[in-house]
Formats: C-alpha cells, sequence, structure tokens
C-alpha cells in the first residue's frame, strides 16, 4: 500500500512535469514568451542542474568540491567537439558531455578524495583552474578564442535532462547508497568502521556529480553559441556553490529553489555584473553568520508539506505512541 | 571444539608513531562466545589496541587473525565486513540521520540492490530496502529506541546515543563486538541496565564481546576474563580473582593514582 | 645560460612576493585553521594603498610601504573581527564559505568603488641601476624585492620567536584553550596574527605594484592561490615552509616559463598542489597529524 502511494505520487509529478513541459512549449512556440524569458527559462534548467549535481557532492556527502565548473567545461568542450568537430547529432554529445566529465570525475576523485575539508577544496578549485588553463592552450578546439557552438539545446532536451538529473540524484540519496553517502558526511570514521567503503562511495557521488554538471555544459555549449576556457574558472565555480549553500546543505528542493531564484535575480542583475558580486557575496557571508545551514537546512519541502498534513489531518507521528 | 581456535588471535601485535611505541608486542586470544575485558590506566594504548584491531591504523609488526583470516593492512570496512563490529569512545553517530537510519547504515554491506537497481527503482530496490528496514527496527526494539526511532540521533538523551551506537555495530552482524568504554558517563543505574543488555544481545547473537572499560569493578563483575594493558604492554591476563591480586596491576593503577 | 639566470633571479623576486603572501595564509591557518581566501584580496588592497600613496599623495617607496603595511593590518584585523570571529565555533565549511565571500566582496566592492581598469605604477619611483654580474644583466627591483622580503620575513622570525605577542601565538596555535587557560588572551593574540600577515600581504602588494607595475582590483586571487599554495607546499602552518614554498614555486614557474611553457605557468602551481598533496599533505617541512579517533 506504501508502494502504491509512493508510486502514485510519482508518476503524479511526472504528469504535472509533462504538462508543464507541453504548455511552455506550446507558449514558447507561440511567441507569448519573448526570448528574454526563453533565455531565462534555458539558464534556471542548465543551473538547477548544476545546482543538483553539486547538491550531490557538497551537500548529501559532505566531500567540499569547489572547481564545479571544471566539470562543467569539460562537459562543453567535449560535447561541442562532438557536434562541431565530428557532426554528430545532439544527443550523442549530451551523453559524451556527461560521459567525459564522469571521466574527469574519477581521474581528479580517486588521488584528492583522500583529502578532507579545505584541502580538498583547494586541490578541487586547482582541479578547476588547471581545466581551464588546458582548454586556453589546445588549439583544436580554440585556445583563448574559444569555439562557436550551433544552437541545438532546445526546451524539450532540456526539460527532460533536468527531469533525469533529479529523479537520478533523488532516487540514489534515498536508497542506502545515499545512506552510505550521507553517514560519510556525518562522521566518516564511524562510516568506515560499520563497513561503508568510503573512497568507492565518494568517488561514485563525485562521478554522478560529475557527469551531470558535463550534461549541463553540453545543454550550456549548444545554449550560448560560443564557449570560451575563461567563462569557465573560479567564479563560475562559485556560482554554482552559491546555489547549494544558500539553498541549504543537503536539501534538494532547497538547491533547486535557489537555483530558480538565484537565476531570476542574476538576470535582472546582468547589467550591474559587480553589484551582484557584491550582493552575492554578501548574502553569503550574512548567511553564514546567522544562517549557516542554508535556507532549508537538510530538509527537504516534502517534509514540510508532510507537517502541515500531519498538523491539520492528524496523521499519526510514525511509531511515537508505542510503549517503550 | 571451537574453543581451541580461537576466534581473534593477536600476534606480537605493535604500533610507532615515529619514535613513539604506543602498543609493542601484545599477544591475545578470544575463544568464540567470551565476554573478556580490556583494562589499563589513562593512556595504556587500550583504544590505541582498539584502532589496530579495526584497520584503522595498521599495526608496524605482529599478526591479528580472525578466524582463518589474516587482518593486517585491511581498511577498516573491510575488517567490518569480516567481522568485527566497534563502539567509540567518544560517541561516534551519524548525528543528522534518524536512529532508524542510523542501524540501516550499519546493515549496508549486507544489503543485495545495486546502485542501479536503486537508480532505476528496480523491485529489488523496494524489496532489499524494505527487508534492512524490518531489519533495522528489529534491533531497535531490542535497544528499547523504536519509540525514538525517526528522532535524529543528535537529540536522543547520552543513555540513548550509548545504546544506538552499539545497536548499530550489531547491525552489522559481527562475529567479534569491541565495545569501548561503553559505560563512560552513566550513573550506577545506566551502567548496571546496559551490563544486562550486553550479557543478553551475547546470548541471543552468539557474540564474543572484547570490552574496555576504566571501572576496574564493573569488568570484574562481567568479565570472564580480563587483559591489563599498561604503557602500550600486557602487564597481566586472567580471570577477575587473579587480576585483582596481581601486584603489577595494583602497581599500575596505584601509580596512576598518585601522580 | 645567462637567460637561465635570467629567469631563476625573475623567480626569486616572484617567489619572494608568493613567500610574502604565503605567511600570512599559514599563520592564520595554524593559529585558527582557516584558509582565508580574502588575503589575496589584502595583497590587492595593499597595491592600491601604495599606489593612490604615491601619485596622489608623493611618497616616496618606503613611506608608501609603510602606510600600506598599517593600512592593511588595520583591515586584516577588521575582516578578521567582523566576519571570521563569529564563525570562530562554526564548521570548517561554513568559516571556509563565509572567507570566499569575503573575498569576493572585496574584490567587487573595489569594481564598485572604483571601476575595473588598470592603473600602473610610476617607473622611477626607486632609481635604481641595474647590475651586472659575471654578463648577466639584474634589475635592481629584484634586488630591493628580495632584500625587502628577507628583512621583513627575520622581522617576523624575531617577532615570534622572541616577542611576547608571538610567544602568545605560538601558544594559540598550539592549543588554543590551554592557552586562554594560562591567561593569553586569544582573542587579541588571533587578531595580532591578521594583523602582522596582513601587514607582510600589504607589503607584499606594493613591492608587486613598483616591479610589475600594473594593478587592478582582481590581481589578487592568482597570487593569493599561489601563495596558498606555496604554503601547502613548505607545510602550512609553518613560517619558513611558507618562506621555503614561496621562494621554490616562484623559481619552478620561472623555469617552466623559461623552458618554453609560457603559457603553461599558471597550471604549474596546482599541479604542484595536488602533487603534493597526494604524495606530501602535510608539506616538505610539515608532519603529519592523524585524527584521533
Amino acid at each position: 500500500m506504501n508502494l502504491l502511494k509512493k508510486a502514485k505520487g510519482f508518476w503524479g509529478t511526472i504528469v504535472l512535469v509533462v504538462i508543464f513541459s507541453v504548455v511552455t512549449q506550446l507558449l514558447i512556440n507561440g511567441g507569448t514568451l519573448n526570448s528574454f524569458y526563453v533565455n531565462t527559462l534555458f539558464s534556471i534548467g542548465i543551473n538547477i542542474i548544476l545546482a543538483a549535481s553539486l547538491h550531490l557532492i557538497i551537500g548529501v556527502t559532505g566531500q567540499f568540491s569547489i572547481g564545479h565548473a571544471g566539470f562543467l567545461a569539460v562537459g562543453a568542450y567535449a560535447s561541442a567537439i562532438i557536434t562541431m568537430k565530428l557532426g554528430l547529432p545532439f544527443p550523442v554529445a549530451i551523453i559524451a558531455g556527461g560521459a567525459a566529465a564522469a571521466i574527469a570525475g574519477l581521474i581528479i576523485g580517486i588521488p584528492t578524495l583522500r583529502l578532507r575539508g579545505d584541502y580538498l577544496a583547494i586541490a578541487t578549485l586547482g582541479f578547476g583552474e588547471i581545466v581551464k588553463i588546458v582548454f586556453l592552450n589546445i588549439d583544436y578546439i580554440g585556445g583563448a578564442s574559444g569555439m562557436t557552438v550551433t544552437h541545438l539545446t532546445t526546451w524539450p532536451w532540456l526539460i527532460a535532462c533536468v527531469v533525469i538529473t533529479i529523479v537520478v540524484i533523488v532516487n540514489f540519496t534515498n536508497s542506502t547508497h545515499g545512506r552510505a553517502c550521507i553517514s560519510i558526511r556525518e562522521n566518516e570514521i564511524a562510516a568506515d568502521a560499520m563497513g561503508i567503503n568510503t573512497t568507492f562511495y565518494k568517488v561514485m557521488a563525485f562521478i554522478i556529480g560529475a557527469f551531470f554538471a558535463g550534461v549541463a555544459g553540453a545543454l550550456h555549449a549548444h545554449n550560448f553559441y560560443i564557449i570560451q576556457p575563461p567563462n569557465f574558472g573560479f567564479l563560475k565555480s562559485f556560482d554554482i556553490l552559491i546555489l547549494v549553500v544558500i539553498g541549504g546543505l543537503g536539501s534538494m528542493s532547497g538547491a533547486v529553489i535557489a537555483a530558480i531564484a538565484l537565476t531570476i535575480i542574476s538576470t535582472f542583475l546582468s547589467s550591474y555584473p559587480e553589484v551582484r558580486m557584491v550582493i552575492y557575496s554578501l548574502v553569503l557571508i550574512v548567511m553564514m553568520l546567522f544562517r549557516p545551514q542554508g535556507l532549508m537546512g537538510s530538509k527537504e519541502i516534502t517534509s514540510f508539506l508532510k507537517l502541515g498534513k500531519a498538523a491539520k489531518g492528524g496523521v499519526h507521528h510514525d511509531g511515537k505512541n508505542t510503549v517503550a | 571444539m571451537t574453543a581451541k581456535t580461537p576466534l581473534l588471535k593477536v600476534e606480537n601485535v605493535g604500533i610507532r608513531f615515529g619514535g613513539l611505541k604506543a602498543v609493542s608486542d601484545v599477544n591475545l586470544e578470544l575463544n568464540q562466545g567470551e565476554l573478556v575485558g580490556l583494562i589499563g590506566p589513562n593512556g595504556a594504548g587500550k583504544t590505541t589496541f582498539f584502532n589496530l584491531l579495526t584497520g584503522v591504523y595498521v599495526p608496524t609488526e605482529g599478526m591479528i587473525s580472525l578466524g582463518s583470516e589474516k587482518l593486517n593492512g585491511l581498511a577498516p570496512y573491510k575488517i567490518n565486513q569480516k567481522g568485527i563490529s566497534r563502539t567509540f569512545q567518544n560517541i561516534r553517530l551519524f548525528s543528522d540521520l534518524s536512529v532508524l537510519d542510523n542501524v540501516k547504515v550499519a546493515y549496508h554491506s549486507l544489503a543485495k540492490h545495486s546502485i542501479v537497481s536503486s537508480l532505476l527503482r528496480l523491485p529489488s530496490h523496494f524489496s532489499g530496502e524494505k527487508e534492512m528496514e524490518e531489519k533495522a527496527i528489529e534491533f531497535l526494539k531490542i535497544f528499547k529506541l523504536e519509540s525514538v526511532m525517526h528522532e535524529q540521533a543528535k537529540n536522543l538523551p547520552y543513555g540513548q546515543q550509548r545504546r544506538l551506537e552499539i545497536a548499530r555495530a550489531l547491525a552489522a552482524n559481527p562475529k567479534l563486538l569491541l565495545l569501548d568504554e561503553p559505560a563512560a558517563g552513566m550513573n550506577p543505574q545506566e551502567t548496571e541496565e546496559l551490563m544486562n543488555l550486553i550479557a543478553l544481545i551475547r546470548e541471543r547473537f552468539s557474540l564474543t564481546i572484547l570490552l574496555i572499560e576504566h571501572d576496574m569493578l564493573l569488568v570484574m563483575g562481567v568479565c570472564e576474563r580480563i587483559y591489563v594493558l599498561d604503557h602500550g604492554q600486557l602487564i597481566a591476563q586472567g580471570n577477575p580473582e587473579q587480576i585483582r591480586n596481581n601486584p603489577k596491576v595494583i602497581e599500575a593503577y596505584l601509580g596512576e593514582e598518585v601522580s | 645560460m645567462e637567460q637561465f639566470i635570467q629567469q631563476l633571479v625573475n623567480g626569486i623576486s616572484i617567489g619572494s612576493i608568493y613567500a610574502l603572501i604565503a605567511l600570512g595564509y599559514t599563520m592564520v591557518y595554524g593559529i585558527v585553521k582557516l584558509i582565508n581566501f580574502a588575503h589575496g584580496d589584502v595583497f590587492m588592497v595593499g597595491a592600491f594603498i601604495g599606489f593612490y600613496s604615491i601619485t596622489i599623495f608623493h611618497f616616496g617607496f618606503f613611506p608608501a610601504l609603510l602606510i600600506s603595511m598599517a593600512a592593511c593590518a588595520v583591515f586584516g584585523v577588521l575582516i578578521e573581527r567582523i566576519a571570521y570571529k563569529p564563525l570562530r565555533n562554526a564548521t570548517r565549511i561554513a568559516a571556509l564559505i563565509t572567507a570566499i565571500g569575503v573575498s569576493l566582496f572585496i574584490e567587487y566592492g573595489t569594481i564598485y568603488i572604483r571601476g575595473a581598469q588598470l592603473e600602473s605604477y610610476p617607473d622611477n619611483i626607486v632609481p635604481l641601476k641595474n647590475f651586472e654580474i659575471f654578463g648577466v644583466t639584474i634589475s635592481g627591483k629584484s634586488i630591493l624585492i628580495l632584500a625587502v622580503s628577507l628583512f621583513l620575513m627575520m622581522l617576523l622570525q624575531f617577532i615570534v620567536h622572541k616577542t611576547k605577542i608571538g610567544k602568545a601565538m605560538r601558544a594559540v596555535s598550539h592549543d588554543m584553550d590551554a592557552a586562554r587557560l594560562m591567561g593569553i588572551n586569544v582573542n587579541n593574540t588571533i587578531s595580532a596574527t591578521f594583523a602582522i600577515g596582513s601587514a607582510l600581504a600589504g607589503a607584499a602588494g606594493v613591492i608587486f605594484g613598483m616591479y610589475y607595475t600594473k594593478i587592478e582590483p582582481l590581481m589578487g586571487i592568482i597570487p593569493g592561490l599561489k601563495a596558498f599554495v606555496a604554503a601547502v607546499f613548505g607545510g602550512i602552518g609553518i613560517i619558513p615552509g611558507a618562506m621555503t614554498g614561496g621562494l621554490i614555486l616562484g623559481v619552478i614557474e620561472a623555469l617552466v616559463s623559461a623552458t618554453g611553457g609560457s603559457l603553461w605557468r599558471d597550471a604549474v602551481a596546482f599541479v604542484v598542489l595536488i602533487l603534493i598533496l597526494i604524495f606530501r599533505p602535510a608539506g616538505l617541512l610539515g608532519k603529519n597529524v592523524r585524527e584521533k579517533v
């Protein structure tokens, strides 16, 4: 019965998403949504994928990685090579972008994930910078002047990728494997002592996170017409990091909400980039001082809904009344 | 008989940190089903010895084997999977996880569903998760924690946190359970309850238990055999009576009190 | 061969700038276990203060250096008191995020106030001749950089080992609680550490401006990161380690440039970082410390 209920909730959500996507597509076709709104919508979608993928690494597994733009760059360039240099179709490019980033995640993950806390942060930051410099120095992909890419990212591809990303990461998190990752975040030594192969799960979180960052990279490259290495520097990593931090470390819905809200805010501030950065950095500092767990903490939006229901309908508070 | 082949065999084990020998030349055997105590004054190397057994530290000398398997150099998670589970002196729970999830994590290595089946939500995922949940609740019942199973571990009172840690260690289905000062910080009544609980689980899971305790009287009360560690070396072993009258032990403890 | 020595001199010059910045990183990390991301930006602020002292107030090089050091010391203490002190018992990640926030705030706050345009230090602030040794021309500025850096490092060693505040700093970095119990004013000691570290960064900023002439609001990011690498390289928390790490890093970079890899120069530091973290995480002069179980 419980299972059925879960399945119902899941399919209900899927149906809602499909309706939303179709309506949006119609609005785009009909011209109701002008290019400004469409651009914002696409940026939101890409940022949701980025936030969700970093959420898995930082929020769930507790590995403080601040070089996420490196994976984005790998995905963007790999996918651009697939479509622009090899002339293969876009879906191949999306998968190739994800796969290339995942391989990068594996290569960087195995050595650096032995490091803890700030050292890992610095190592991943270094990785991001190295990726940028490497791309700057390869003439095949245009070096500093970058690569021009055809616009291939369409609304159906985008929404499909967003949904798949969220479903995969949520399914992973809500399983024994996700719990293994959370236990590493909570207490790595205890997790190890309880039979969790910590290295395996850290690397796994890194690979999955990197894969989706690569997917986002493919969508990004085929949305913005041009990709250049300087766009994937530390500032880009910071833009992704702030989504996860503000949303709440450990909260998927928080990351998604932050991605939507901050993308909209950034759009309005896009003509004043330094004002945007001043505001972002201030928000970050104030947030850490007064609410370091982020907007949502490690809670999900569903838990608030459940609480509301319990208050209204008087649903039993699981097992609270059993005699000890 | 099984009693003749020890479950855990520790031969000449030692470790040095730089020039300092934290533990040296320890020989110890545990037979199936025994409840053995490891005592010693502060800084005697008891916890270090646990860390050697569980793979947190790799011994620089000697051999550790469980049954017929050599444990030296195995990662902690592998040693846990081979059948040694532990608690920590300073409680190490997964504080933000629920009580139930804490136990489920320990059951993870016995889970049968793969990452792929979880990602695709295949039937094996649901049956696997269900089995884990049932098992975990079963453990919580034994420890009288099922009423708080949805609480976050960090919100439990101290005594329950200690119990949860033992429950979690047991959920990994160990052959040998290592308890690092399980009664630390408990009042006499809680301590007694804990000791009854240890006796109960030992019976029920046919466990072998090695127990570090600071409180001599308590160890004397429950353990069949006792090893005494001082300055990283075993200075005595035997039954409680022999230990009580061993001049070296008395000296080690008195010496500590004087200084 | 001449070119090699020339590059070596360049490497030592930039290396001593890294070393000066790295000292601040290492001291702060040693005492509060925080990677002060904003440290590179203090360096930038120092460069600007020096620039304005020279161009607007017409001070000479040394007065400008001192003014910049003093101003940066105050600035560093302000950062510590406002942003970091309330977080002293927060998680490491929260502190790290705050440090990143402070860094970006300084960078973009500066751009907001004065714009992103470049400034150039005047060429003639230090009328020094170039030297010729064994047929190699060595600029007077290189010698000056090295001299000033060495002097400041020796001064720092003196402060840390021979003065009361230095003793307090060592005590707090060893064990903050014990130090407090022994009557050491921990808050003031931490502030003093930030002040000294920031003053050194300020000095590095002025020296940098004098040597490379071009300064801009984002100039602190890369040298800041590289200086951090230098600190980790030498063993974070260890003062001689920061100096050694900075100099070695500068020389390695210069040699990579010399062998035709000038485009790869900026990657060197990060490759060094990842290698050192993997093979010798405690750094050249550091000792391994394990987490207590």
